[in-house]
């Protein structure tokens, strides 16, 4: 139990009625650390990630990010929580209606209160970041998946949260478009940001990832730098699940 | 005994015509103020609130609005409320629109992908951020043309306030009639004033649908 633990999950648990999908979750994350969270779906793990800000209640346990716990039903508290936790999504889900630059800027004009020549500054550091400078004009629709999803990261990073959830980022993208989105979340993770993916890229999360954690029936099964986990599975579900994909 | 002319009758039923207009804008202004604030009570999941609307609008659509005015009319009077037929139905009708409208633009709201909810709540925005920035203005782009087609209901819902006297459109008709002894002629001019009133109306609704299928 460190102190400098970022993400603290203590005993988590989530029932969808009588399916119990989380069943007593422990994990804590340093500052710093990238944490690839892989096992079948229906394991849990996008669960897991999306109560992390709050977009899933939980039951029982306590979950706490840089030191803000997670209250349901507290506006306040679920605000400042989720100003330290940004999120991508696996299907992007930008705002249809509003520009590539309006979409970053948004939320740090209504949330932090920016004015608009440093929101839209920062949007276009954000943007050229993501080897997007010249799409601040443009629609969502008139870019491609891996496109979209670069700009869905820098909107994430525009609220400079302590924490990035990725969920399956890659997972609706052709895969020529893999690429481009995953040379983004790497030079994030080199640069010292704090992330939580689920990811089906092994390759990527043997090369990135501090730690590896694979879940099974809504429990942590394994968990453990990437050259043990993979090169040598304690358990049979891991090997199973790792010989599945190579297979 | 008076000879009517064709423009006498013309002439009286564009003057009731006015009243027409004037009681459809109010029904449709009313009522779409009641119905946005009982849309953003249903969406804030205020207690209770979602049950509550559910049966008004149940109400509304389950009745026959001539019910709905003849309650208003005889129900207001009962209370001791002394109201012009104009009150009664423009109330009436308020409610009536306030019913249709929550729900039609319950479903366009309904209609936003989840994601986009996901994604403005994990950027930290409040619930009127939400509506106002995220959710609302793609929903007024799936409500327009629905609620232009509504709009075309309400111009001839108005013309059932005529049973309780108020004297619009159909009423003058009425009494025009009873007047020249020409029902065939007067009840075709009446007609004819909601079509010009109801199909620019249509055609509105029908190349907004067009034009917003077009643009993002």
């Amino acid at each position: 139990m460190s102190a400098e633990a970022i993400v603290r999950i203590e005993n988590l648990r989530k029932r969808f009625g009588a399916n119990e999908v989380l069943r007593g979750i422990d994990l804590q994350v340093k500052r710093g650390e990238v944490i690839a969270i892989i096992g079948k779906s229906g394991s849990g793990k996008s669960t897991l990630l999306r109560c992390i800000n709050g977009l899933e209640t939980f039951d029982e346990g306590a979950l706490g990010v840089d030191g803000q716990a997670l209250r349901h039903g507290d506006a306040a508290a679920m605000r400042a929580l989720r100003q330290r936790v940004g999120m991508v999504f696996q299907s992007f889900n930008l705002f249809p209606h509003l520009s590539v630059g309006r979409n970053i800027m948004l939320a740090p004009s209504l949330v932090k209160k920016r004015n608009a020549a440093e929101a839209q500054a920062q949007a276009k550091r954000l943007l050229s970041r993501v080897g997007l400078a010249e799409k601040f004009e443009a629609f969502p629709d008139q870019l491609s998946g891996g496109q979209q999803q670069r700009v869905a990261i820098a909107r994430a990073l525009a609220m400079e949260p302590a924490v990035l959830l990725c969920d399956e980022i890659t997972s609706a993208l052709d895969p020529e478009l893999v690429g481009e989105v995953l040379r983004v979340v790497e030079s994030l993770a080199d640069e010292g940001m704090t992330l939580l993916m689920v990811t089906h890229e092994m390759n990527f999360a043997r090369k990135v990832a501090d730690r590896v954690v694979f879940m099974h029936a809504g429990r942590i099964h394994e968990i453990g730098p990437p050259e043990a986990l993979f090169a040598a599975p304690q358990t049979p579900e891991l090997r199973q699940f790792l010989s599945a994909l190579h297979g | 005994m008076v000879d009517f002319s064709l423009w006498d009758i013309l002439r009286n039923l564009l003057l009731a015509a006015r009243w027409t207009v004037a009681l459809s804008l109010t029904a449709f202004v009313g009522g779409g103020l009641v119905g946005l604030a009982l849309l953003i009570v249903r969406i804030a999941g205020v207690k209770g609130a979602r049950q509550g609307v559910a049966l008004y609008v149940q109400l509304f659509q389950g009745t026959p609005l001539l019910m709905q005015l003849f309650l208003a009319y005889f129900g207001l009077a009962l209370l001791g409320a002394d109201v012009p037929a104009w009150v009664a139905a423009a109330l009436a009708l308020t409610l009536y629109t306030s019913a249709y409208l929550t729900e039609i633009w319950r479903g366009c709201v309904e209609a936003i992908p989840r994601g986009q909810w996901e994604a403005s709540s994990s950027l930290a925005l409040a619930l009127g951020e939400q509506l106002r920035h995220v959710i609302l203005p793609q929903a007024l782009r799936l409500a327009v043309p629905p609620t232009v087609g509504f709009a075309v209901q309400v111009v001839k819902g108005t013309a059932l306030a005529s049973v309780i006297g108020f004297i619009e459109l159909t009423k003058a008709g009425t009494m025009i009639t009873n007047a020249t002894f020409r029902p065939f002629t007067v009840y075709a001019c009446v007609a004819m004033m909601y079509f010009a009133l109801c199909f620019p109306l249509s055609a509105w609704s029908r190349s907004l649908e067009r034009s917003l299928r077009r643009v993002r």
